[in-house]
């Protein structure tokens, strides 16, 4: 349908010259683009080819976002050619472009030499913690900023805001020490603790609850006598299903690629994932096709929720963006 | 309920004083997580980190905290180190920061026309995102390996001699820089894209009519309807920028990273940090860098919203449209 939607009649103001990001798609149609505007849009699309948004992508437009993405995924695409081929096939001018036969040798090897199982159990772990809570008290805590009335709400909100301007990483030195004090130095929960929580998250859900969440409901579900933490597990929980999930999986993906401070924290006996691939770097593991099998199993899981939850997590990025 | 009309006073009230307490107390109960949290293990430790940097802390010894004012900071103002570590966060986060952006904002054009598969090349677009720095890193380092790295392989048949990524100073900025160039990009592209989406139709049909180009419809409705969207990602990749760690620290082959190449040639101000407070041992030196790496994030960001106010200033008789 949409090949076919190229325009009949190509306006005379449509010359070669394409304006960079702006010409790519002006083979996309005068008259499709808007269904049902009003007399005057039509006009207007009479006049200027290309005055409506969703215009029809032309071959140029696709051929762009071919090389995006081609070049997103090619990265990827090479660490699994370089994981299934032995060291010296990896370093042999020119590079190999195709999968070779050894995957599996290679991925058992970087799992016994760079404790890449301990590193997977443990990001689990981390990852999937920080996770849960993070959802339970952004979705909490957004609905309460959405939903109910208490004073300092919008300074309390702005305050929540302002603290996503502050990189958690500037307090590395006195957090060492914390952990160190509780006892915690090199292990998981000194990890988990610190990012529990998340501005963004709240903040998330808040605007989600605003939006889907009628004042009816939880009107209707007071005047029957509900508490809020009773109209919070009937009426919003349910609700808010789709975006605790997207909110999961953002999360989990940030969790499990945080770096700077599991670094720190943590040490190669105990590592997780990131903290177990820079140990890889080292040389300490000298076969690069070793080196590359460890990299891939540290993505596979975000990988795989990529592929089978692409859609939603694409929509929970655009979901949270701020709009306008 | 019925139930409760008939119910004695006494208990009655107490509904009513339970009831007036969810009301007032519930909804920061449900907010104090958050709070509690960010305030112990972000805020404490930021508040904190002032008062370490004016003490000598070893890390073998923690509790010994020995005063010396503003020593570690005098100290840091005198190390050439420093001086180059603070020159090269700044160089990599401009030409991490701003190519991404800018290729972003084309993608998200891109995107934002009707397309077949258009879901394939969002998800597409966003996978180096789900991609851990760890593997990220590995992977690049490989690519501008100078001996077999497909990177010289590739500009090798155009003639061009094998290029010792590593050891130069500019192209170890580049490389480290396409790292985050590669893993960000998408995920700034799919906020602009849905910023795009929100932008009302009408205000393309008339600047149509009044004459726009196609071009001129772009940089005068599309960019000043997501102007928003794109403050909050120039805020967020220029703290993303300053407190970059983990592409130098792998590119450099782990642990020996730390110094960022054997000249310092692409030790971020991270990577200061942690050789301050984990090699040498100097936690009061590791906190005053953190604090100077605040002060960068500061000063940039409000350098940023000046010149922001000047462009708009400059050119709000016309493109003032939003």
């Amino acid at each position: 349908m949409t090949t076919e939607a190229v325009p009949a009649v190509r306006p005379a103001t449509t010359p070669g010259k394409a304006g960079r990001a702006g010409g790519t798609g002006r083979s996309g149609g005068t008259g499709r683009s808007g269904g049902g505007t009003s007399g005057a849009g039509r006009v207007a699309r009479a006049l200027r080819p290309g005055a409506g948004r969703q215009l029809h992508g032309g071959p140029v437009a696709y051929l762009l976002l071919g090389v995006a993405s081609l070049l997103s995924l090619f990265p990827i695409y090479y660490t699994l050619v370089a994981a299934s081929r032995t060291s010296g096939e990896v370093t042999n001018t020119p590079p190999p472009l195709v999968p070779g036969p050894n995957l599996f040798t290679n991925l058992g090897k970087a799992w016994e030499q760079a404790n890449m199982g301990t590193a997977m159990i443990n990001s689990m772990i981390v990852a999937g913690s920080i996770a849960t809570c993070t959802v339970l008290f952004a979705t909490l805590a957004g609905f309460a900023f959405a939903k109910l009335r208490f004073t300092g709400r919008n300074v309390l909100l702005m305050l929540v805001i302002g603290t996503m301007m502050i990189p958690p990483q500037l307090g590395v030195v006195p957090l060492f020490m914390m952990m160190a004090d509780l006892g915690l130095g090199q292990k998981l929960p000194s990890v988990i603790f610190p990012t529990l929580v998340s501005a963004v998250g709240v903040f998330f859900m808040r605007q989600y609850l605003a939006e889907a969440l009628p004042d009816e409901l939880i009107e209707a579900g007071r005047v029957d006598g509900a508490h809020s933490l009773r109209i919070f597990r009937s009426i919003v929980l349910p609700v808010c299903r789709p975006p605790m999930a997207v909110l999961f999986m953002i999360t989990f993906v940030q969790a499990w690629n945080d770096f700077f401070w599991p670094y720190i924290a943590l040490d190669t006996t105990n590592p997780t994932i990131p903290v177990a691939l820079t140990e890889l770097s080292t040389g300490y593991v000298p076969d690069m096709s070793v080196v590359m099998a460890g990299a891939l199993l540290g993505t596979l899981p975000l990988l795989v929720m990529f592929v089978v939850f692409g859609r939603q997590i694409v929509g929970g990025i655009m979901q949270g963006a701020v709009k306008g | 309920m019925a139930t409760s009309a008939l119910a004695p006073a006494g208990r009655q009230s107490r509904r009513a004083l339970l009831h007036r307490l969810d009301l007032k107390a519930a909804p920061y109960a449900y907010v104090a997580p958050f709070f509690v949290v960010f305030a112990a293990f972000s805020f404490y430790p930021l508040v904190h980190t002032s008062w370490i940097s004016l003490n000598e802390v070893n890390l073998l010894t923690l509790d010994d905290k020995t005063w010396v004012g503003l020593d570690n900071y005098t100290a840091l103002l005198k190390d050439a180190q420093f001086w180059n570590a603070l020159a090269n966060t700044f160089t990599i986060g401009v030409i991490s920061t701003v190519p991404q952006l800018l290729m972003a904002l084309g993608l998200a054009h891109l995107l934002n026309y009707k397309l077949r598969g258009s879901l394939f090349f969002r998800v597409a677009s966003i996978t180096p995102y789900a991609t851990s720095i760890g593997a990220a890193a590995l992977v690049f380092t490989m690519l501008f390996e100078r001996d077999f790295g497909m990177i010289n392989w590739f500009l090798g048949i155009f003639g061009v001699e094998n290029i010792d990524w590593e050891a130069q100073k500019w192209p170890a900025q580049l490389a480290i820089s396409s790292i985050v160039v590669w893993r960000w990009t998408g995920y700034n592209a799919l906020l602009y894209l849905a910023a795009m989406q929100a932008v009302p139709k009408d205000l393309y049909e008339a600047a149509a009519i009044d004459g726009a180009s196609r071009w001129q419809q772009f940089t005068k409705v599309t960019v000043p309807g997501i102007r928003a969207t794109v403050v909050f990602t120039v805020v967020l990749s220029t703290i993303g920028a300053t407190q970059l760690f983990g592409e130098p620290l792998i590119f450099g082959k782990g642990p020996n990273g730390v110094s960022g190449g054997a000249d310092n040639q692409y030790q971020t101000l991270g990577l200061l940090l942690y050789q301050e407070g984990w090699r040498n041992f100097r936690m009061g030196q590791a906190a005053a860098v953190a604090w100077a790496m605040f002060l960068l994030l500061v000063l940039i960001l409000v350098l940023q919203r000046v010149l922001a106010s000047l462009a708009s200033r400059a050119s709000s008789p016309q493109g003032g449209r939003r």
